[in-house]
């Protein structure tokens, strides 16, 4: 077979549509994005008519996830970490429900928080749930966890995780297509009460989860992603999680002297982790994420032998693991020869030339001039970087669809004027909700709604609010016309757009102002698919 | 053959193209590859960085120890100096001397070229300017890679291939200019450097 050389994200996009999916949900959101950009991109050319259009947000992508599971159809769900939190509802629940055809659910986190609010650990949220996780070390297992995922989840008859971080899903690496299967048929679940969680099915079905407990580990203790690779120097026996072996074999020259338990499907093999304990001196706990692992082996009281990693200070308590936190760990640091020189200054990112968030950032602040310390409560897109000079124009950046809701409350705290800044797509996603709680009870707030015609963030996918809906929505939602306005965020209307702000923030009840203009970078990705069609 | 290298620059100048033509000559003689990107908020003007790991053997991790790198090729004379810790001591820093002043505080760009000039293996030069004089501007990408050939290990026809196919779908015009520029940058490191 020839070799790709594909992004992680991209390998599991092939490896799910040479698995046979019917479908895939999700919601952009770095590092999971690539993933359903490229089932978009080569899915028909590669004959595989399958589901893919984005969805509104994260919990709906996995309830249709589910949906089509409950079918007896395959569907991969991907999302971003904190997407998860979104989803949680739905996820905690669908491993009580369980699953009919496979639902392999794909949840890319971002230890470092490159380009994220926190750096939460989705292994936590598999446990939680008592679901089975897979943990990817390369592209190649990446593709081929895909196949072997599907298989477990209806071996199982559960969801299955599948987590990777941002280094896997944002490197790319050659990989090699295996066997093309094809659609599952339609088969809906013969139990009619699996999906019902009414009080009585739901314990039902929560006592079988937990009696298939067993079952899951014993399948880990025996799963060919579970390696332990025994090595002459017993002092230290190691322990690494996902990818956190290939930085082990990097720093060793190849494999390590020491015995390796790497840990690649969950839940925990304990039978594994019992051995390497007995075998060795000491353990060094290496995870790439929280230090998850790592408490339990260390646990409430002191331990029976000496524990390193994150808690210890052996690794760094934060961040993603490197070939030189790990090196050091070993004591197989290295000096740099060169350091950085002190003329070197920061580059943060930076809305582009010609962004329309800018303009709105401009009169935003021209209307903001007459109160004093005036407060905007914002969200997650490009416009978070409003916050940095030269606008410095928002206050807060917490989960998608906070800005309308945090507005609210700080309204109803006596805060005037109360504004929030929002995007199109982030509006979608999680905003609606929280404009319906503001219309409900009138409250005093005006929310700005950059509507830039895409997810611009990610890279520019389509959203639920593009071709201009969201005007409709809002008035729908109850917003009363004469307070919605739609305006152009030109920088040479910034005198007119802010006496509309002006007058609004004088209104003592709910305003929206749409600040509509297409983002610069989507718009001349569509003129450039434009030619290419004329 | 074993190649680390940092490719870095600005988010938007395209440094992830250089790697795309690497990438294409490294795997056509069936060499091992990695190469990390950053995706994502930092794509927005900020700085950005790619790791590209070619061997003959397996690559075990996606990113490059510090002070093992052999080649750093910059595409902005600021950049160059911010992954230094990556260089090995006698590592080749490569790059553009044309600077893109998207920040409020962007220093002294003599103090920046004394800085890059510490660095005993340098090649500093215009990559903008040379692009243009042989073709476009828009090709300053190639005439990095072209100056950073000698460093990279690969059979330079290798790498005159890729260039080929990576601009295949564009037509023979867009191919022609992009080997000229690059053949003019490889032919200029070959003075500076002897190599």
């Amino acid at each position: 077979m020839t070799k790709l050389l594909l992004l992680g994200d991209e390998a599991i996009a092939q490896g799910a549509l040479d698995a046979g999916i019917s479908g895939a949900y999700g919601y952009p959101g770095t590092p999971s994005t690539e993933i359903i950009t490229y089932i978009q991109e080569v899915g028909a050319d590669q004959g595989r008519k399958v589901h893919d259009i984005w969805s509104t947000n994260e919990k709906t992508a996995l309830e249709e996830g589910l949906g089509m599971s409950y079918a007896g159809k395959r569907a991969l769900v991907t999302m971003k970490h904190v997407g998860l939190n979104v989803a949680a509802d739905c996820f905690m629940n669908a491993a009580i429900t369980g699953v009919n055809g496979g639902l392999l659910i794909l949840v890319a986190d971002d230890p470092s928080m490159h380009s994220s609010q926190n750096e939460q650990d989705s292994r936590f949220f598999a446990k939680f749930a008592m679901i089975p996780l897979l943990e990817p070390h390369t592209q190649q297992e990446a593709y081929d966890m895909m196949r072997y995922g599907f298989e477990l989840s209806e071996a199982v008859k559960l969801p299955v995780m599948v987590r990777v971080t941002t280094r896997l899903c944002h490197s790319r690496a050659d990989v090699v297509r295996g066997e093309v299967l094809p659609e599952k048929p339609l088969s809906l679940s013969a139990d009619r009460a699996q999906f019902i969680l009414l009080p009585g099915n739901a314990r039902r079905n929560y006592a079988a989860l937990i009696a298939r407990q067993p079952a899951l580990v014993e399948r880990s203790e025996s799963s060919r992603y579970n390696e332990y690779i025994d090595g002459a120097d017993k002092r230290l026996g190691i322990l690494a999680t996902g990818i956190a072996v290939n930085y082990l074999r990097e720093v060793c020259d190849g494999e390590s002297p020491h015995p390796v338990l790497s840990l690649r499907q969950y839940p925990v093999p304990v039978g594994l982790i019992r051995r390497l304990f007995e075998e060795c001196d000491e353990i060094l706990v290496m995870e790439e994420g929280m230090p998850l692992l790592e408490e339990q082996l260390v646990g409430l009281l002191p331990p029976a032998k000496a524990i390193h990693g994150r808690l210890d200070g052996s690794l760094p308590r934060t961040g993603e693991l490197s070939p030189d936190v790990v090196g050091t760990a070993l004591g197989l640091g290295t000096e740099p020869a060169f350091t950085v020189p002190g003329v070197v200054a920061m580059r943060p990112p930076k809305l582009c030339t010609g962004c329309a968030h800018a303009g709105t950032y401009t009169f935003l602040k021209q209307a903001l001039a007459r109160y004093e310390d005036p407060r905007v409560l914002s969200d997650i897109g490009c416009y978070t970087l409003g916050a940095l000079s030269p606008y410095e124009a928002i206050d807060s950046c917490v989960d998608m669809g906070a800005s309308i809701t945090m507005a609210k409350g700080a309204s109803d705290a006596g805060v005037h004027p109360a504004i929030a800044v929002i995007g199109d797509s982030t509006f979608t996603h999680s905003g609606i909700t929280g404009l319906l709680d503001c219309v409900l009870e009138g409250s005093n707030v005006t929310i700005l709604i950059l509507d830039n015609d895409t997810t611009a963030m990610t890279g520019g996918q389509d959203s639920a609010g593009m071709s201009g809906r969201i005007d409709q929505i809002c008035l729908g939602l109850g917003v009363e016309p004469e307070h919605l306005h739609v305006i152009d965020p030109l920088p040479r209307l910034a005198d007119e757009n802010a006496e509309v702000l002006v007058r609004e923030l004088d209104y003592r009840g709910v305003s929206v102002v749409i600040c509509r203009r297409v983002c610069i970078q989507a718009m001349n990705k569509r003129k450039k698919e434009a030619k290419l069609q004329a | 053959m074993k190649l680390d290298m940092i490719i870095a620059g600005v988010g938007g100048q395209g440094i992830l193209s250089i790697s795309a033509i690497i990438a294409r000559a490294a795997l056509k003689d069936g060499l091992h590859m990695k190469q990390a990107e950053v995706h994502g908020m930092a794509q927005r003007g900020g700085a950005v960085q790619s790791h590209l790991r070619l061997s003959d053997r397996p690559i075990h991790s996606d990113l490059i120890r510090q002070g093992s790198a052999s080649l750093i090729l910059a595409v902005e004379p600021m950049e160059s100096l911010r992954y230094l810790p990556f260089l090995s001591r006698d590592g080749w820093l490569v790059t553009n001397s044309r600077p893109v002043e998207n920040i409020d505080k962007y220093p002294d760009i003599i103090e920046v070229q004394e800085a890059i000039e510490q660095v005993e293996r340098h090649v500093l030069f215009d990559a903008d300017a040379l692009a243009a004089e042989h073709g476009t501007r828009r090709c300053m990408n190639v005439a990095m890679l072209g100056a950073a050939t000698p460093f990279i290990g690969l059979p330079e026809a290798r790498l005159e291939e890729a260039i080929h196919d990576q601009f295949a779908e564009k037509g023979e015009q867009v191919i022609a200019v992009n080997l000229a520029v690059y053949r003019a940058a490889r032919q200029l490191v070959r003075e500076l450097t002897g190599q």
